[in-house]
Parts: C-alpha cells; structure tokens; sequence
C-alpha cells in the first residue's frame, strides 16, 4: 500500500493568475504541513499555467505540479477529474485541499467518490490532531446554526475551504521550490457534457469580492427599485457596492452575482451595512468575516442585530436617505 | 420518445428556515434540538430538485419518483413531494440509516436506484438544509457512472437530451448531456409549487413503498452510522456575544444621521 505523505492544494487560476482562494489554501496548506513536518505540494492545470507556479512557491509551496493541456482552458468536469484523479493516485498526499468555489465544489465530490475517500466541504477552520495526526476539519453546519468538527481516518483526508476563513503567507519571492511538468493524457471521449455556451451577468460598479463597504439588502426591502436608489446612493457615498440577501436574488429584485450568503458570495469587507436583512443564518455564512456589521431593521428582535457592532431600529426609508446625507456631509468636512 | 422516467431524492429534515435562537446542539450526544412547534420540512434545495422535475412533466410528461432515506419519517412530510404531482414515492426507512454520513447516504440511494433500474434523469438538491454538504448527487451520479450537472438554475428536455443552465460566478453556461443524467438543482430554479387540492387528495390515498437494507442488496453494516467515512468529533454552537449598540434618535431619521456620527467618532468610517 502506498505511504500517503504531504499536502496538496487543487489551484485554480483566473485570467493567468492565483486567485486569493489559492493563496489562502497555499498558506493554510503551509501551517499543516509545517505541523506534519511534511511538503506542500500545489496541483496547477490549464491550456497554459505561465507565471503561477513561481507565485505558488512564493506563497508557500515547496512543489508545484504543472498540466498544461488545450482541453483544460475552460473548466469541465469530465476533464479536470482526470488530471485531479491521476495526481491524486500517483503522489498520494495525505491531505488534499480544494477551494469551495465553483469549481472546487463541483470537483471535490467527485474527486472523493473516485478515491473512495470521506470529504468535509466549506470548511472554515483546519488543524491536525497532536496524537492521532488526524486532520480536524471544522465546518458550519445547519446553515451555520451550528459547528462540526469531523475526522477522516481513509487517506487522503479531503475537504474544501471557504473563501476568507484562512489567511495566505505573506509573498516571499525569494522562497525556493520544484516545477513539476507533468504529462496527463486526457481521453476526450470521457467527456459526456458539452458546454454550449458562457452568459456573463455583469454586475457595474465595485466587484462584490473586493469591495471594502458593501450595503446589502433583505427582503424587507419591497421590490428591485430601493436597490438601484436608496442602497445605490449610500454605496456611492461610501465608495462601496449593493449586494442582498438570498430572498432579493431568488424574487431577480438583483442579479445572482449580488447575492450574498451560504449558497451565493462570501464576503469579508470592512464595513457591512445590512438593511432590512433578517439575519437568517444562511445569510450570515456569507458576511459574518466583515470587520464591522451594521444592521437597519425596522423589528428590534431581528436576528442581525445579535451580529451587528452598531444599529438603528427603524424604517430603512427614513433611515438611510438621513444616514446617506449626514454621511456626505461629515465626509465633505 | 418513451416515458421519460425520474428520480428526485428529498431528504427529511429540521425546518432550516426556524430561528436561530430556538435552535440547541446536545453536545453529549452531538445532536440537535429543537422545541416540537418546530417541525421537519423536505430540504429547500431537493424541493427546488422536485419543482425541476415537475417542470419537465408539465411539458413532456413523464413518471416522477421519489427517494427519501431515513428512520421515522413523517408521512405528511415527506408525502408532500407526492400532492404537488410526484407520481410514486418510495422510502428507504429503517434504524440502519440513521446518523449516515454522505457516503452511506449515497452509497443506499445508488443502491435503490439500481434496483429501480430504469430512469433518465436523476435530480438532487444542490446540498442539504441539515449538513449542507453537497456531495450526494455527485456521489451518486460517480457510483451510477453517469454525468453529473450541478447547480442547475433551468432544466429542459431538448431532442432526447437535457440542456441545463448552471450557474457560475459571473453569470451562468449552457450545458448539453444526453440521458441518462444527474442534476443538481439550485435556488434560482425556484420555489416549489403549491399542492392542489386534488393533489392532496390523491397524494392522502396513495401509500410509500418501503425498502430496508436487504431490500436494495445492502447489508446493515454499510449503511447509516455503520458506513461513515467521515466521524463526527464534536458538534457545538459557537459562542456569541451580544454586543450591539443600539443608536436611538427623536425620529427614525435623526437616528440614521446619529449612526453616520457614530461611525465616524469610531473610526469606521
């Protein structure tokens, strides 16, 4: 039987870069194999993988294994699990790590089913057991009403990883590591799906992901217009962008792409101002990162206000236009 | 074309949508709690799962047929999938399967379905409401070998194959598979219908049909706790402090204008 050794992370690349979600994996990967006294490795795939294994290494990798393959350009499933399961058989990590991302959600259960392997998807915190050298993987669960802390004993111990919940390393350039070019031949006629075509929903302004103040808004908000005024006009003052809550995406009162929670964006912004938003436990998986809440609901026992650093119980439209000029006004001054 | 024939599988499972503060985890046992008044729902997500199906019936027809794993599941619960215009509905209901992890979850329903043997189109929520794990309809589709398209937000039957729109981050892609074929079915497909009273009606005389271990070719010792792969260590509610300032104001303005103040004397902004 193979000796499993090591960990390793499942990059992902966008537009020729790591993504934050990789860097943070690459450093939260680094701590646990510092704890093994063991390699990091770093899987990377694409038609062309350019600079980023060398960014890999300065973020933590000790070695980077490359596929580059015209087939692996886009994302599919039926071809990434080829690469993912012929690595994963061929270097036997102890652990491998995935990001809980499109495309790591999509991947990693599959990945599991084919090792034979338990999975614990959207974990939020990782580390290994002193005695049994267990990896303990702690994840939300009941929509975050409540924590899990779950032990694989089959090896690999697989999980994902939410976005935000691990800090990446700080960049070392200088930091050494292997470049492993390695040949996966992929059998085009095990892709059974057949993608027709990619429709981008653009969302104008502030990237959600990036922005440093996000005003969101929940279903008491009413209707898709208050969006576009009343949370737009605050967003603007402060520099930020208008996400919401699942029930505004779900009624297409806002794009998908604006939907902030368990099941839509993470997010971990400076300033998160939650208007007419509940608090529902699904909605706080995916702002509960932000440095400081504030919560505008106009009922006191509102659950986002056990979440919120400052409040206002009120009606959000006589709140917010109010909190928008005086905001102008102090930060004219 | 024949019959299309499918297989939606719903799980039983504490309401998600109750308030967390009702909410408790029994850490000796690493269970949950909740008040009776709070009663068991299908998953949201395997409701959007049925709802996908029930969109495909209504234009091309169809047998629908349901799969919940469990132990005491309510009939009224889980009969729900049968008044909104499932056609069959059968349970995997025995002590075995509780406390299943995804494996043994799966692993039972990749059974059942073998044994049910003829089916086009497989649809499972994108995760559970209770674990939110989201590995059992991609479990199932790898055991079953079959392709698997997750996080559907429309679902059509095109020219004997399944076109599917799935969401990703910046918008959404349209895939094309032929039958047979497992999707998994996200919010913006949207809410279940409502049931109608005739549904109710039908659905009040119709019976589940119930299979144990043996009846799908499984011993008990490969399913429920017995066939985790995954061991729960410890389940707990993390700590919260209640530290919210509240800012008051004469009216709901001024208390507005005083929170603009408030940040700023905080730094915040």
């Amino acid at each position: 039987m193979a000796e499993y050794k090591g960990v390793t992370v499942y990059g992902e690349l966008i537009n020729g870069k790591l993504p934050s979600i990789t860097t943070e994996l690459l450093g939260c990967g680094r701590n646990l194999a510092d704890d093994l006294k063991e390699d990091l490795s770093c899987l990377l795939l694409g038609d062309t993988v350019g600079e980023t294994p060398k960014e890999a290494i300065a973020f933590g990798a000790d070695k980077v294994y490359t596929v580059e393959d015209p087939s692996l350009k886009e994302y599919q499933a039926d071809t990434y699990i080829q690469v993912a399961e012929k690595l994963a058989k061929e270097t036997s990590p102890r652990i491998i790590l995935m990001g809980q991302t499109s495309i790591g959600r999509d991947l990693a259960s599959r990945l599991a089913f084919r090792l034979g392997t338990g999975l614990s998807t959207d974990c939020v915190d990782l580390s290994i057991d002193p005695e049994t050298k267990l990896l303990r993987q702690t994840k939300p669960v009941y929509g975050g009403n409540a924590q899990a802390i779950f032990t694989c004993d089959i090896m690999p111990q697989m999980v994902t990883i939410r976005a935000k919940a691990m800090s990446p390393i700080d960049r070392d350039d200088s930091r050494k590591g292997e470049i492993i070019p390695t040949k996966v031949e992929i059998d085009l006629s095990q892709v059974r799906t057949k993608v027709i075509e990619k429709v981008k929903e653009e969302v104008t302004g502030v990237k959600l992901e990036d922005a440093p103040v996000i005003i969101s808004g929940g279903r008491g908000i009413g209707g898709p217009e208050p969006f576009k005024t009343t949370l737009k006009e605050l967003a603007d003052v402060l520099h930020g962008a208008v996400g919401a809550s699942r029930p505004p995406a779900d009624n297409g009162w806002v794009p998908e792409a604006q939907h902030i929670g368990l099941t839509g964006k993470i997010v971990a912004p400076d300033i998160y101002i939650a208007i007419a938003i509940s608090g529902a436990s699904q909605h706080i998986a995916g702002c509960s990162g932000s440095k400081n809440i504030i919560a505008i609901n106009k009922d006191p026992e509102a659950n986002i206000f056990r979440e919120a650093k400052f409040g206002v119980v009120g009606r959000y439209e006589e709140v917010v236009p109010a909190l928008t000029k005086k905001v102008r006004e102090l930060l004219a001054e | 074309m024949p019959e299309i024939k499918m297989i939606v599988c719903c799980k039983q499972v504490p309401d998600p949508e109750a308030p967390p503060v009702v909410f408790k985890v029994d850490s000796a046992t690493n269970k949950v709690t909740l008040p009776p008044d709070v009663k068991p729902v299908i998953g949201q997500y395997d409701e959007f799962a049925m709802e996908a199906a029930l969109k495909i019936k209504d234009k091309a027809g169809g047998k629908i047929t349901i799969l919940s794993l469990g132990n005491k599941l309510i009939r009224d619960v889980v009969k729900k999938t049968l008044a909104v215009g499932g056609d069959e509905l059968i349970l995997l209901e025995d002590e075995a399967f509780e406390e299943s992890d995804s494996w043994s979850t799966v692993y039972a329903l990749a059974m059942a379905i073998k044994k049910i043997g003829d089916y086009d189109l497989i649809f499972c929520g994108r995760q559970s409401s209770d674990w939110d794990a989201g590995q059992v309809g991609l479990g199932i589709a790898e055991i079953l070998e079959i392709p698997a398209i997750t996080l559907a937000r429309k679902v059509e039957l095109v020219d004997g194959k399944v076109k599917v729109e799935r969401v990703i981050p910046d918008g959404y892609e349209v895939i094309e598979v032929g039958l047979p074929a497992l999707i998994t079915v996200t919010s913006e497909l949207g809410s279940l219908r409502y049931a109608a009273l005739k549904g109710i009606m039908v659905a009040a005389k119709k019976q589940p049909i119930i299979w144990k271990p043996t009846d799908i070719g499984i011993e008990p010792s490969q399913v429920g706790a017995a066939g985790r792969r995954v061991k729960l260590a410890e389940l707990f509610q993390p700590v919260k402090e209640a530290k919210c300032e509240v800012i008051e104001g004469e009216t709901s303005a001024e208390a507005g204008a005083n929170l603009a103040i408030k940040l700023r004397e905080a730094k915040i902004i």
